[in-house]
């Protein structure tokens, strides 16, 4: 593996891009500069079309990355010009360079969305801030995922966590304080328990660097090993609340329900999914590497805790009424299977777990857009009032559909290709019962889905989707461009598969046994 | 016959209705132009399909479109005998009932025709893709989609009736599929590290007697759509669909996709010597068996004539089911022909009722007392297809319960030729009082001593339903041809030689004289 070290003031430019050397630092500085723009702006218009220019530019910044890692390997980049482990280090390798992709290209897919979107959920006055806020929250989940610093890691975990309260605290109804205030405990409590964490690795290690933790874990473990366990505990439980691990979630649905709906759509699709990868790389490539996880109760505890969210939540979302609410308990199931993936720990199912990262990602993120769309033509989300609504906002609800045939796992779509790995990572180790539960719990998905379909199509046109007509063209365009990636990334999987089997292989390689 | 290489015909049958389906849209106010779009597409397809056959004939097994998903998961189509017959069977019969549907659609004057061509199209559309599957993967991506597909046809009245047979439609094909199939493709892959369908098997080397046990049961019952009880009851809830989808779909497409899997599974998947010898299909037998007799009892007390229809068709799929737990050459060689005959008399009945709904608005079997001196010729076709689903010479059913029959001998299980005995003479009991109820009764409304007005279903109706009890006749004759097209599944070893001389032994003198073997 060869590291390209940019060290400080002088660069060689050597890829197709002049400021390749510096990607890193770019991915987060251009939305953090930008959101200062913003903010002295003060125009709603000038505001959304800034964010747009920006989000539109990270994935390739993203794109650029990922050519970079897979042509050098894994790339490190010296925050400053101090050399790691005194100065900051960022550092990229494939599984973070996949995730930088996700929050990249969510935030670009999802902007033209905003136009209209942002404009019916917020005020005009207080629209810069809202863009100003959506850059930070930017910022901060790019931040998380490209740095290789543990204490940095939490820094921009509360930029972000700052970021998404109050995103979430400008939704029109008035029950969304209520939902940030929930978040806001819930989330402190989640970045305390891992700067704990990483209080004690510190103490132990003597470092916060991630590539140093880890090679220094081991003789520390061997030295003393219960504030190492203490520091795997209360990383594990303190990102489990920010990735909503059932019983961890509570927070999440109020959040997702009564955030402005562009935010919903985009926390949804960037938010649990960063955090889960910090989990990946705490979990393997700080702690794998030097303690045996299978012989620890957190193993057991991951295993058993994504199988009670992947059918508890499951079978909540099926008696939920607001279609937000539902979506966002099918989100905690959904994670249970990227959880599962960590517990069962093999190159199979972690890469099932990466993969599923950008599968849900898309698919919920279609979802959640169309429920948005049928709000502000509405007014509600919920499926008692939503009757025929398939015949008054006929493409909408075709994306629903179809992005909701992802969730069931349907072959074809995105969804099918996560339940594959997961399943054949689950037959790998001959846990048939765990690969028999995978595909059961989807199949509690039909039940949900299919209630919003069955109201949608078949009850008579309700007074409520009466007045409804199709979505506008930048709402429609968003939630096409998801959809389609739902359906694409089910069927051409050339790269998104191949990305993820390496991240696994990258993840899992290093592991103790 | 047409100038295309067979790969490019392989793909123009999974596109040809394909393209149908978002032809159709375009023509949603001009209804002529819309079914003409079908009926040409159906001709077509049918045209691509029968080009297919001399390549089959000649030992080719063209392969298209394969590529690697992921790691594991490959599309790919690749045409094989069974495939190609089952393939015949559903565009021939497409045609068929695209003319019936235009009858029995417009004669009923149903709402959302449009929606109901497109859902058709695609419905047949995944039904090439499943017939053309190279491994078990396309073929659960097709067998999925057909299942959502055809919901919308099920679900086409749009009242509770209909939306709670979807529920039931839904969940039981799609709960069976994912909760027993899936594992069950996981668990082959796992053991045998690919899902390819292979001559002779994939899993004989690799699996203990108990993975092959768990994987057969884990196939029967996760291949919902082959019926077999206890997951058998979505069949019924799926008769609140208009007639057309019944007949084509719900006696044909579907539920020959259910035993079509069943077969490939055991003849491609287990091989079905490595079944025999591993003695793991023992319990199918009997569970097939008991499906066949329960879902015959049942019809006889089905008051519903597609509900009879319905359980009729139950029982029938059980007995190719059976055949393929059977595993012996001669019975899986007649479960594939079964799904031929099966077909062409199912699908009569089914046009029939609908004729006499069309005409008389009749669904109950205790209100069609005189309906025969009503709609003679409908009712006639009913009888002649009746004879055909029971097994009486000279119609085409005969064959096929002789070699399943043949083939129960031949496993050693002289209770299963039992077994279908006595569900030939069940069939009798409830399909021929249909026939002496519609001729020898009078109508209630009949005035004594005048002549009954005619009164058949619409000219669209009627024709269909005599192509197809003609074909029932046909098939008596031509059953030798479809033998000798059967005989060319790869089933590995002596076994298929062997079968192939005691069919023709047994065949030819039975023909008049047509020479089986050449």
């Amino acid at each position: 593996m060869s590291v390209a070290l940019a060290a400080g003031g002088a660069p060689v430019a050597t890829g197709p891009f002049i400021l390749t050397e510096h990607l890193p630092i770019l991915i987060v500085a251009t939305p953090l500069l930008a959101s200062a723009a913003v903010a002295l702006l003060r125009n709603a218009f000038a505001a959304w079309l800034i964010s747009l220019i920006v989000s539109w530019l990270l994935p390739i910044f993203s794109v650029l990355l990922i050519f970079e890692v897979q042509d050098k390997g894994i790339i490190s980049y010296a925050l400053g010009g101090w050399a790691p482990p005194v100065g900051i280090e960022y550092r990229v390798d494939i599984v973070n360079a996949f995730v930088l992709l996700i929050v990249s290209f969510v935030g670009a897919i999802a902007m033209p969305y905003a136009l209209r979107g942002v404009e019916h959920d917020i005020d005009e006055a207080q629209r810069p801030w809202f863009y100003t806020i959506y850059l930070l929250a930017l910022t901060g989940l790019l931040g998380m995922a490209v740095t290789g610093d543990a204490f940095n890691i939490f820094v921009f975990m509360e930029v972000s966590s700052l970021a998404m309260y109050t995103m979430i605290a400008m939704g029109r109804d008035r029950r969304a304080l209520i939902a940030a205030y929930q978040y806001l405990i819930m989330g402190t409590i989640g970045a305390t328990f891992y700067v704990i964490g990483v209080g004690f690795l510190y103490v132990t290690t003597g470092t916060l660097n991630l590539a140093d933790i880890a090679t220094r874990i081991g003789p520390a473990f061997a030295e003393s090993s219960p504030p190492i366990m203490a520091a795997l505990a209360f990383i594990v439980v303190g990102i489990s609340l920010k990735l909503a691990l059932f019983p961890l979630h509570v927070w999440l649905p109020n959040a997702y329900a009564f955030a402005p709906s562009f935010a919903t759509i985009f926390l949804a699709a960037t938010a649990t999914k960063v955090a889960v990868y910090i989990l990946l790389r705490m979990y393997f490539s700080v702690f794998g590497v030097a303690i045996s996880l299978t012989d620890l109760p957190v193993t057991e505890m991951l295993l058993l805790l994504s199988i009670a969210a992947m059918f508890i939540a499951s079978v909540l979302a099926i008696y939920e009424d607001n279609i937000d609410r539902m979506l966002a308990f099918s989100s905690v199931a959904q994670v249970g299977y990227m959880t599962l993936g960590i517990a069962i720990a093999n190159q199979t199912s972690v890469a099932g777990s990466v993969a599923h990262l950008m599968n849900h990602a898309a698919m919920k993120a279609a979802l959640f857009a169309a429920i948005g769309a049928v709000l502000y033509r509405v007014g509600t989300a919920r499926v008692s009032e939503l009757g025929g609504i398939g015949h008054k906002m006929p493409l909408t609800m075709a994306a629903f559909v179809l992005a909701g045939l992802g969730i069931i796992g349907v072959p074809g779509t995105a969804g099918f290709i996560s339940k594959w790995y997961l399943g054949v990572g689950a037959v790998e180790y001959g846990w048939w019962l765990v690969a028999f539960l995978i595909v059961a719990s989807s199949v509690i998905s039909v039940i949900y889905i299919g209630r919003v379909v069955e109201a949608a199509y078949f009850q008579p046109v309700s007074e409520a989707s009466e007045r409804a007509k199709e979505a506008p063209l930048t709402m429609l365009a968003t939630i096409f461009a998801f959809t389609a990636l739902t359906v694409y990334l089910g069927i051409d999987t050339t790269w998104s598969g191949q990305l993820a089997e390496q991240a696994g292989a990258a993840l899992v390689g290093g592991l103790a046994k | 016959m047409t100038p295309f290489a067979p790969e490019t015909l392989l793909l123009l049958s999974l596109a040809i209705p394909f393209a149908a389906a978002l032809l159709i849209p375009l023509f949603h106010s001009q209804p002529n132009v819309r079914e003409g779009v079908t009926l040409v597409s159906a001709v077509l397809l049918f045209i691509c399909v029968v080009d297919l056959v001399s390549t089959v004939i000649g030992g080719g097994r063209p392969e298209a479109l394969r590529f690697e998903i992921v790691a594991g998961i490959t599309f790919g189509l690749r045409l094989e005998p069974l495939g190609m017959l089952f393939m015949l069977v559903a565009s021939t019969l497409w045609i068929v009932n695209s003319l019936y549907s235009i009858g029995y659609m417009r004669g009923h004057d149903e709402p959302r025709q449009t929606s109901f061509y497109v859902c058709f199209a695609i419905a047949i559309s995944s039904t090439m893709g499943l017939a053309l599957s190279a491994n078990l993967f396309t073929l659960f991506l097709f067998y999925e989609i057909l299942t959502l597909s055809t919901y919308p046809l099920v679900t086409h009245k749009a009242n509770d009736e209909a939306q709670n047979g979807g529920r039931v439609y839904l969940l039981i094909l799609l709960g069976t599929s994912m909760l027993l199939l899936l594992p069950a493709i996981f668990i082959t892959y796992g053991v045998a590290g690919t899902t390819e369908f292979t001559a002779g098997g994939i899993l004989a080397d690799n699996a203990s007697a108990g993975v092959i046990a768990l994987l057969l049961a884990l196939f029967a019952f996760g291949i919902g759509k082959a019926g077999l009880m206890p997951f058998h009851f979505w069949l019924p809830s799926a008769m609140v669909a208009p007639t057309p989808v019944s007949a084509l779909l719900h006696a044909v497409a579907v539920v020959k996709a259910g035993v079509f899997t069943m077969l490939k599974v055991v003849i491609y998947i287990f091989g079905i010597d490595a079944l025999t010898s591993s003695g793991q299909a023992d319990w199918l037998v009997y569970v097939a068996s008991f499906s066949v007799i329960a879902a015959s009892v049942v019809a006889l007390a089905q008051n519903n004539l597609k509900a009879r229809l319905a359980y009729s068709t139950v029982s029938q799929l059980a007995y190719i089911v059976l055949g393929a737990a059977l595993a012996t050459a001669a019975s899986v060689q007649g479960g594939a022909l079964h799904i031929v005959m099966h077909a062409v008399g199912k699908i009569t009945l089914f046009m029939c009722a609908g004729a006499i709904y069309v005409a008389h608005h009749k669904t109950e079997i205790s209100d069609l007392d005189g309906i025969g001196r009503k709609m003679p010729v409908t009712m006639f076709a009913f009888f002649i297809a009746a004879l055909s689903i029971i097994g009486l010479p000279p119609f085409g059913g005969v064959w096929s319960k002789w070699f399943l029959a043949l083939g129960a001998l031949d496993a050693g299980y002289q209770f299963a030729v039992a077994v279908f005995m006595i569900s030939s003479l069940l069939n009798v009991a409830y399909l021929i009082p249909i026939v002496l109820r519609a001729f020898f009764r009078p109508p209630p409304d009949a005035e004594p001593g005048k002549p009954v007005a005619i009164a058949e279903a619409p000219i669209f109706c009627v024709v269909p339903v005599c192509m197809t009890a003609f074909g029932c006749l046909l098939l008596f004759f031509y059953a030798d041809a479809i033998m000798d097209f059967i005989t060319l599944i790869d089933l590995k070893g002596a076994a298929a030689g062997k079968t192939a001389a005691i069919a023709s032994d047994v065949a030819a003198p039975l023909v008049g004289g047509t020479a089986y073997a050449q």
